[in-house]
């Protein structure tokens, strides 16, 4: 059942942690298709800790709130399941592979969601005339796909890879981690170009960023700024240029007069 | 510890007199060996008669426990026989679909109607080393038992005082054998303590190539006994890979010394896949003896169950420019036991020595472990030499960036396990081997049940 404009993801009073270090303390957010949400923090206010809470990686324990995505309760799917499902984290580190060769590990990844979403299979020819569409929106070199999974791969390569598999995997829900940290700015622009091309009505994307310079090229919708764990503000991209001119204390200590 | 080695003691004890008896014996019954290799027998018998076998208190056998195989009674098999083995067997097993001349040895002896020998250009030889030992190959009485050393090994000084057979491969200057050539060593003895003696030589003059495949599988599970040597000569700038497969029973017990004496410029690459056996060790040592050498050493060990795997490695640097590399990954599981020993010596002429070695071992259970031990003696001063090696549990960032796009838990840890045999599989150049290699051990993983991950 799919209702009209159903939010694609929902969190709700969001409270996480890791070692019983308090992170996450009340995180509410709606991200509807369609949207870019870009959130923004300084460092250590929680931003990546909400990124890994949704992809699902171990080691965070979530105390209170809950997570919808599309209705269902997204906490309690394995990582692989949310993948199938929609959800892709871009990695702000993405991890090497050494010995995984990067088309067998592309294809069996498109191949899971494909079954998963009762699509048939594809072989190696429908594969490869797919990726190499693909590969033209993040402007890669072919020989890309004949070397491990990130392996000697270049910062700016890493994170290019990281949206290119978003291309081939097609995902409901984005999620892109500090994509922008420590790309140049030809970098920047073809990644963000990237993520762009790869928007529709259907899909969202969220953008995690400490710096405003990302959001130049990917224009946001709606732009949070969390700090202690909390959204502590929202608004449109005018927000994000105010933080920039201004600073991360200048907002904290504003919310901190007005509370 | 004490209770084994006087137990390893009175087991020696107890069956010096059957290494005796057999030794005459064999003096008997053998009139057809040239008359050189009997004081070569006789001084390796001495040898072994002197030393003994190794104890946990020899500094290279304190991981590996060799009493069990005191304990099984000494059962040469001095007879051939094919044994029932027929061609429909034969090729079930693994690399017996390789285009090129296979030979085939049943407990260690020839067997010519299982074997393919392929014409091969004048020169060439590739025999039963029993038979050219009676035609009278003139490589044989200059190398063979002339180059792995027996003094204070006391598995290769019993295969030379005991071996019947074996092959010998002969490439003359400047000659190339097209297809690998491939060694089947089958044991098929259901008798407790069946113990083979295979003997190998293989010298390949000035400027030759040839790709040899050595493999060692069985058509039981009892508890034979293989103690195997080859002898690798090359010439300058000759060019050899070598390829061993060991997949005994895991009742079995496999010895296997492996010596390579190299001339100047020669390439060498070897490569030890080791998925059997109860206990195996590989006695690996290598002299590089001219100046710019490539030698490669590749190995891969799986084990699982109460299995022992064990590379014992000597490199030896005597002339300047040479390369060595070692690389050995082992996967462990149950309650298996990987052992890596490499020694690197450089000796003081050996200047510009680039040496390396690394040993990594990836462990599936909690109960599995790995004994490494590098070591480094170096008398030049200009040389570079590096060893490192890890022992740990699969990457969890890994996993999670696998799972993260799709991929499930248990097909992530596969992906990864592979990754890492292929580390060691990729570097087979000889590609219908390395591709047959390369679905086996996929194969072999794929029955692995218990997959742990590491924190």
């Amino acid at each position: 059942m799919k209702l009209l404009n159903q939010p694609i993801l929902e969190i709700k009073d969001l409270h996480a942690g890791v070692e019983g270090k308090k992170i996450l303390q009340g995180v509410n957010l709606v991200i509807r298709p369609g949207e870019v949400h870009a959130i923004m923090g300084p460092n250590g206010s929680g931003k990546s800790t909400l990124a890994a809470i949704l992809a699902g990686r171990e080691g965070y324990d979530v105390t209170a709130g809950e997570v919808l995505y599309e209705g269902k309760d997204l906490l309690e799917l394995d990582p692989e399941i949310r993948a199938r499902e929609g959800v892709f984290l871009a990695f702000q580190y993405p991890v090497e592979i050494p010995g995984v060769n990067s088309t067998y590990f592309l294809k069996a990844a498109l191949n899971e969601v494909r079954k998963h979403r009762g699509l048939t299979e594809l072989d190696a020819v429908e594969f490869l005339a797919l990726v190499k569409e693909k590969m033209k929106i993040l402007a890669l070199r072919e020989d890309f796909l004949k070397r491990p999974v990130n392996e000697g791969f270049s910062g700016g390569e890493k994170k290019r890879n990281e949206i290119f598999q978003m291309a081939v995997l097609e995902p409901k829900l984005a999620v892109l981690d500090e994509t922008d940290s420590g790309l140049d700015i030809d970098a920047l622009r073809i990644v963000a170009e990237g993520v762009n091309k790869l928007k529709h009505a259907d899909n969202a994307q969220l953008v995690i960023t400490h710096y405003q310079r990302l959001l130049d090229y990917i224009i946001p919708d709606f732009v949070h700024v969390l700090a202690d764990g909390r959204i502590a503000r929202t608004g449109d991209r005018k927000l994000a240029l105010e933080l920039e001119e201004k600073g991360y204390d200048w907002l904290l200590k504003h919310e901190l007069a007005s509370a | 510890m004490i209770e084994t080695i006087t137990d390893q003691k009175v087991a020696a004890g107890e069956k010096a007199d059957q290494y005796v008896a057999e030794f005459e014996r064999q003096k008997r019954t053998d009139t057809k060996s040239p008359s050189w290799l009997a004081p070569l027998r006789r001084a390796a018998f001495t040898s072994f008669s002197e030393f003994g076998f190794p104890t946990l208190q020899d500094e290279d056998w304190r991981f590996t426990n060799v009493a069990p195989i005191l304990k099984l009674p000494f059962r040469p098999v001095s007879t051939h026989s094919r044994d029932g083995l027929t061609l429909e067997t034969l090729n079930q097993f693994p690399f017996t679909g390789l285009r090129g001349s296979r030979l085939i040895f049943v407990n260690g002896h020839f067997s010519p109607e299982l074997s393919v020998i392929q014409p091969q250009p004048k020169g060439v030889v590739i025999a039963s080393l029993a038979a050219e030992l009676m035609n009278g190959h003139g490589a044989l009485e200059q190398h063979l038992a002339r180059h792995a050393r027996t003094a204070g090994n006391a598995f290769t000084a019993l295969n030379t005082a005991f071996f019947h057979d074996g092959a010998f491969i002969y490439v003359p200057a400047g000659m190339t054998v097209e297809s690998p050539v491939h060694l089947l060593f089958v044991s098929t003895a259901t008798e407790t303590g069946a113990t083979a003696h295979p003997r190998n030589l293989i010298v390949a003059e000035r400027g030759s190539a040839l790709t040899l495949l050595e493999s060692y599988v069985r058509v039981t599970d009892a508890a034979t006994f293989t103690n195997t040597v080859t002898e690798f000569v090359l010439g300058e700038n000759a060019h050899v890979e070598h390829c061993k497969f060991q997949d005994e029973s895991t009742d079995a017990y496999h010895i296997a010394a492996l010596h390579m004496q190299l001339g100047r410029s020669a390439n060498f690459i070897s490569h030890s896949i080791a998925t059997g056996a109860k206990l195996s060790r590989n006695n690996i040592t290598t002299i590089l003896d001219g100046e710019g050498i490539e030698c490669v050493l590749n190995g891969l060990y799986l084990t699982r169950g109460d299995q022992l795997a064990d590379h014992h490695m000597v490199v030896e640097h005597v002339q300047p420019r040479c390369n060595s590399h070692e690389y050995f990954n082992g996967i462990l599981d149950g309650r298996s036991k990987g052992v890596f020993h490499g020694r690197i010596l450089v000796r003081p002429d050996a200047q510009k020595t680039d040496a390396k070695q690394t040993n990594k071992n990836l462990l599936l259970s909690d109960d599995a472990t790995a004994d490494t031990k590098p070591q480094l003696e170096i008398y030049a001063d200009d040389v570079k030499c590096t060893h490192g090696a890890t022992i740990g549990q699969l990457n969890e960032q890994s996993i999670f960036y696998l799972r993260a796009r799709g991929i499930g838990l248990e097909k992530a840890r596969r992906m990864l396990i592979h990754a890492f045999a292929g580390e060691i599989i990729d570097r087979i150049r000889c590609e219908p081997l390395r591709e047959e290699m390369d679905k086996l051990v996929w194969e072999r993983l794929e029955q692995s049940e218990v997959v742990a991950v590491g924190h």
